[in-house]
């Protein structure tokens, strides 16, 4: 990311309300990094505009040292709300993204199988969303982005929406897919807690308009223990930094 | 609990034969439930006028109803569909839409008997008008009112512009399609036995079923016509409920 700024407003004459201001960040292949910031603060928007989903003011997007293609590369992102077609069921939600491609009915259907499987989602793959629990469905969502191998995942509080004892399954979940995957993740969440278990790095956002306060390096050996010493360390940091941004809004 | 439904219909029935009983109600004017019966069984056996029987009239009615709806919905869905992906096109046709819509079908009767002479033809004609804007209208709402989380979520799994039709906007739109569907037929069918009081041709149709019994003065015949319309119009609205839950399973 170098020098992103986004801005709302300004069209007939109203309020331009910059939202982000100079995001200058590099992320290494293969890494889990988080983003936390206060709410509000546009770490949703960041996420947005690397998916492509809304357009930088100014600044460039590079993966691998070109600017991204979107339409061509894919950059996966996975809802808070989870964003499954209701009309299909978690089968045919999970290979939307194959079929678009125009992936054989065949082949589709084996990959999505195995993602089925693999993600313990079995003997439900015929079921519709709302048939599905919370957890389920987010692994649905997940599953959907995943089979795509997209260059890049981007996950928006994915665990926001549930409940405590599923968010910390959920992220153990996720730890396990991206360790038997290395996928490059990009975690935006508000929750300290998940982002120092879940993390390479953790990248905090100051208010708005939302720059990199600073950045850190959870170099905590995995499997990591909620309750250990060294992640109450690093929470505690993340926590402090956070804080000074509190106090600066007033 | 299922049979509460029957409660106030019976009850009804009980008061008014009671009282038609008793000679408190203008027999007349207003026949006993019994009365109705009767004339109901004469329509189906002699017929009105004689010798055209209920279930021709019936025949008649339902065909043409099915001609008007079913150009209606030919129509107007792939237009709403289109119209409420593109809002060039909406503002486009939009305007003209409103203009028209507010039209009764019935007073498009005179130009339509002068376009089509009397015949099936204006009479599908003027139920295609009752029918067309709810299903028009509606596919238009269906449409627009996608929630704009899938379309990102389908963006986001690079989806072309005809993806997003086919995948997303056809498929989050059918409950509102089956709506409008609904709503068009209820309108289609009260607007073609209105329709049929002014002509029909060959002398069928449930509508002119029943402005004969008037002219002959038999309103227990009116009254069972009455009856039949209502039932065949729940029927109609039933049988597509039927066919929405087995497309729409995912709910």
């Amino acid at each position: 990311m170098s020098g992103i700024s986004k801005s709302y407003g300004g069209e007939r004459g109203g309020e331009r309300v910059p939202v982000l201001k100079d995001i200058r960040y590099r992320i290494d292949h293969g890494k889990f990094v988080s983003l936390i910031g206060p709410s509000g603060c546009g770490k949703t928007t960041l996420l947005r505009i690397i998916a492509g989903l809304e357009k930088a003011s100014s600044g460039r997007l590079f993966l691998e040292g070109r600017e991204i293609a979107y339409g061509k590369d894919l950059i996966g992102l996975v809802f808070q709300e989870y964003a499954l077609f209701p009309w299909r069921t978690a089968l045919q939600n999970i290979e939307m993204g194959l079929e678009i491609m125009g992936v054989p009915r065949r082949q589709r259907l084996g990959a999505a199988i195995e993602y089925v499987r693999g993600f313990g989602l079995s003997g439900f793959e015929n079921r519709y969303p709302h048939e599905l629990s919370g957890g389920m469905q987010q692994r649905v969502a997940i599953a959907r982005t995943l089979i795509m191998k997209p260059r890049l995942v981007l996950m928006d509080e994915p665990f926001g929406s549930l409940d405590s004892q599923t968010r910390n399954e959920m992220q153990e979940f996720i730890l396990q897919v991206w360790q038997q995957r290395g996928d490059t993740i990009i975690f935006v969440t508000h929750n300290v807690d998940e982002a120092v278990f879940l993390s390479d790095r953790i990248v905090v956002l100051s208010r708005r308009p939302a720059t990199i306060s600073r950045s850190f390096e959870i170099d905590c050996p995995r499997p990591r223990d909620r309750t250990s010493l060294e992640c109450n360390a690093f929470r505690r940091a993340v926590l402090e930094e956070l804080r000074k941004e509190r106090k600066i809004g007033g | 609990m299922r049979w509460e439904r029957y409660i106030l219909p019976l009850s009804i029935l009980l008061v008014w034969q009671g009282l038609s009983s008793l000679g408190a109600i203008p027999g007349h004017l207003v026949p006993s439930p019994y009365k109705i019966i009767l004339g109901f069984k004469d329509l189906v056996t002699i017929g009105m006028p004689p010798g055209h029987l209920l279930h021709d009239h019936i025949r008649y009615s339902l065909y043409r109803v099915a001609a008007g709806f079913g150009i209606a919905a030919l129509t107007g869905i792939p237009l709403g569909l289109l119209m409420g992906w593109s809002s060039r096109l909406r503002g486009m046709v939009g305007p003209l839409i409103e203009l028209l819509r507010p039209i009764p079908p019935l007073a498009w009767i005179p130009i339509a008997i002068l376009w089509f002479g009397i015949g099936i033809k204006s009479a599908a004609f003027i139920i295609f008008l009752g029918a067309f804007f709810p299903v028009l209208l509606n596919t238009i709402s269906g449409v627009v009112s996608i929630n704009p989380l899938f379309l990102e979520a389908a963006k986001t799994l690079n989806a072309s512009e005809k993806d997003i039709f086919l995948k997303v906007l056809l498929p989050g739109s059918i409950p509102s399609i089956f709506v409008g569907m609904r709503i068009g037929v209820g309108i289609g069918w009260m607007t073609l036995v209105a329709a049929e009081f002014t002509g029909v041709k060959a002398g069928y149709g449930l509508g002119y079923m029943i402005m004969t019994a008037r002219d002959i003065q038999r309103p227990d015949e009116i009254l069972a016509g009455m009856f039949v319309i209502g039932v065949i119009g729940l029927l109609i609205n039933w049988g597509l409920r039927i066919c929405e839950s087995r497309i729409i399973r995912w709910r």
